[in-house]
């Protein structure tokens, strides 16, 4: 199968998964393994949830773009909370010097409702701001000069909603015919199909979240928007060798147990028959959950993409566990990268 | 620590008869809901259970193979306390049609259809599905008392991008159907003449031209009809949305707030719980999924370690035993880590009743499995 996307083209990198399977970790882990590379990046949430904030543990992120880590590379990295509302009085005021009017929409209501309750709006704003982030430049004209931002990592909305978000020229085509609200959302869709957009999900070996990817992978592909890897979070290592697990499933009960119990006595554990059977128990349970990771990593496979294991952090995300996650992502891009060169 | 939770308790409790499961994405909710049903079921109750969008085979064990909006049987309970287990998957868009064809003459009803504002609206406006969850859950209770068909409704909640969308939803679409734009937008149609408007406010008269400057005016167009054609039977939603919200908080509906044993649902749930407290919603208490547990307590986790240790070292290797050891150490360090979190959140809120329930092997996804989790529910 031909490599899905060029890691090399990608500026903006769409980070999806279902609710619950550290989307936003893995987001901010990748932001940061691309910024220790040297890069200016900036990592953009557009629900509200400052799930950012949390993760870097800083105060709140505001609408404006607030400096999260410098790196001893010379990269940095950025984040925003994006807000719809915001974008839309920014937008106003840029496309149409909207001072006063702004505020007098503001007050009867009218920002309210283009944000919340107009259908496909809210999200064309939400992505818009994105989108004008990943093609703002240094120069003095728009288009002129350098790219502000080497990488644009968007924590994007959950599987479920992910394609019809991108989708937002199908999303405002009933509503907004004409106009430029249009227009928005036509160079837009540019963007996210183009080489230069890569849509990642993140997702568990678990069925119901694998389910949802491969559902998602499937619209996404329809929806035309290039496709960047899987990354498989919290992904348990088999802690028993092949030979372990044939004794363990080939072995009866009866015969294992007297040997377990001898070999835990020889070396001090006061074992008694409910421990042994609890180890088996513990063993048993084990395999169980590798045999369905494995299932469901078939499954992952057969949608093309690129599989990147995330370990399963014991300490969880405190306490530097984004770093290493980021240094787990920086080797899978490094390879892939490589991959596609060859 | 805090007091532990017995759902036994509240099933045996008659006067109970809504019970909502609420907690972010991902954490069981609809598994628990699913299993208190059964539990609630087979001890008697007659329960009808609403899920949102349950995992493909749990909503096959379910016997929710027909999308057709209304609750059907689930097979294969035991049902020789007389009690009887009902379910049904929300199917928003057809719950959202039928709440029109209800309130709208037949005419009106095609015209509402068929606009295109209304069907996206009907079909991916953020809070339509926790809008259309919370109607429904009005109606099962109306059928419920109407025809006595049920003494139970458990309902799982849709897994909201805030913790409580659900509550706001109604308050939300209602102040967008009851919106001082939305009036007045339509208000030249019901006044009779753009006159009135320019008398009412050059403020609202710039911002209908901005909008539609941006927007495109189809879509203005689309949005007065549709709000026209709405304003007959929007005394009906608001009612409505006011009946349920009454209904939440009732001493009769038990909140369950659902999580996993990590920091981030952990704080998920306690927003759901401040957020209930501040709105007088009956809390019954946590549930907290998943919890990773030793089936060999008995053995810690650093002996454990030091015994692998000993034996690599041991002449003639035992292979299965060190690597159980090993296992152990490993899967008593998750426990501990949740069980320190579980405890941080007690600390909290040492009011708040709670259960735990252990993480199975593998998927839940037959009655069997939804006993077990009933189980660890209840008190046996």
């Amino acid at each position: 199968m031909p490599p899905t996307f060029d890691p090399r083209a990608v500026r903006l990198h769409v980070v999806t998964g279902k609710g619950g399977v550290g989307k936003t970790t893995v987001a901010a882990a990748l932001a940061l393994a691309l910024a220790r590379g040297g890069r200016r990046v900036l990592l953009a949430e557009v629900e509200g949830r400052q799930g950012i904030s949390q993760t870097f543990d800083v105060p709140p992120l505001g609408t404006s773009e607030a400096l999260l880590v410098q790196d001893s590379s010379g990269g940095e990295l950025w984040g925003i909370s994006v807000d719809a509302k915001a974008a839309l009085l920014e937008y106003l005021q840029i496309f149409y010097k909207l001072g006063r009017a702004g505020s007098a929409l503001e007050k009867v209501g009218a920002i309210d409702f283009a944000t919340t309750i107009a259908p496909g709006v809210r999200d064309v704003l939400l992505i818009g701001k994105v989108y004008e982030a990943a093609r703002r430049t240094d120069g003095p004209r728009r288009g002129q000069g350098r790219p502000v931002w080497d990488a644009v990592v968007l924590d994007a909305p959950p599987t479920g909603r992910v394609a019809r978000f991108l989708g937002v020229n199908a999303e405002v085509a009933d509503i907004a015919k004409v106009g430029p609200i249009r227009a928005q959302a036509d160079s837009i869709t540019a963007l996210l199909t183009s080489p230069e957009t890569a849509v990642h999900v993140v997702t568990l070996l678990e069925e119901m979240p694998v389910q949802e990817t491969v559902d998602a992978v499937a619209e996404l592909r329809d929806g035309g928007f290039g496709l960047g890897m899987a990354f498989v979070n919290l992904v348990r290592d088999p802690l028993l060798d092949e030979v372990s697990a044939d004794l363990l499933t080939g072995t009866p009960a009866a015969d294992l147990e007297p040997l377990i119990k001898e070999q835990l006595l020889s070396v001090g554990v006061k074992a008694t028959a409910p421990m042994v059977r609890g180890l088996l128990r513990e063993g048993f349970d084990h395999l169980a959950r590798i045999t369905l990771q494995e299932e469901m990593g078939a499954e992952l496979t057969a949608t093309g993409l690129p599989l990147v294991a995330l370990p399963a952090l014991v300490d969880g995300v405190e306490e530097g566990g984004i770093g290493v996650l980021a240094e787990v992502l920086a080797e899978a891009f490094e390879a892939f990268e490589g991959e596609v060169r060859r | 620590m805090s007091e532990n939770l017995d759902l036994d308790r509240l099933i045996a409790d008659h006067s109970v008869g809504v019970v909502v499961c609420c907690g972010s994405g991902g954490v069981g909710k609809t598994t628990t809901a699913a299993a208190l049903g059964l539990r609630a079921a087979e001890a008697g109750r007659r329960v009808v259970v609403l899920t949102i969008d349950p995992a493909r085979r749990l909503a096959q064990s379910l016997g929710l193979v027909e999308l057709d909006n209304t609750p059907r049987p689930v097979a294969g309970i035991d049902a020789s306390s007389g009690g009887r287990l009902d379910a049904m998957m929300l199917d928003m868009k057809r719950t959202f049609d039928e709440v029109v064809e209800a309130h709208a003459t037949p005419e009106k009803a095609a015209q509402i259809l068929a606009n295109p504002f209304y069907q996206a609206v009907s079909s991916s406006f953020a809070g339509t599905q926790e809008y259309m969850a919370m109607e429904k859950l009005g109606q099962l209770r109306a059928q419920a008392l109407r025809e006595g068909t049920w003494d139970l409704i458990v309902v799982d909640t849709p897994p909201s991008r805030s913790a409580l969308d659900f509550l706001d939803a109604p308050k939300r679409l209602g102040s967008f159907l009851d919106g001082r734009f939305i009036r007045l937008l339509t208000a030249p149609a019901r006044a009779g003449g753009r006159a009135y408007l320019k008398v009412f406010s050059v403020g609202v008269d710039l911002a209908a031209r901005t909008l539609s400057k941006v927007l495109g005016g189809q879509m203005l167009a689309d949005v007065q009809t549709f709000v026209a054609a709405l304003d007959t039977m929007f005394g009906g939603f608001r009612e409505r949305a006011d009946v349920t919200y009454a209904l939440l908080k009732e001493p009769t509906t038990a909140f369950l707030v659902v999580a996993a044993p990590e920091r981030d649902a952990l704080r998920e749930a306690t927003y759901f719980i401040d957020r209930l407290a501040a709105e007088s919603m009956p809390l019954a208490g946590l549930v907290v999924n998943r919890l990773a547990r030793l089936a060999a307590p008995t053995l810690s986790g650093p002996r454990a370690g030091a015994a692998a240790e000993q034996l690599e070292e041991a002449p003639g290797a035992a292979g299965l035993t060190d690597a159980l050891l090993r296992l152990h150490e490993d899967l008593a360090v998750t426990v501990s880590r949740q069980h320190a979190q579980v405890a941080r959140f007690a600390a909290n809120h040492p009011r708040v009743p709670t259960c735990m329930v252990p993480a199975s092997a593998t998927d839940i996804h037959d009655l069997d499995g939804l006993r077990e989790v009933g189980t660890a529910l209840g008190s046996r």
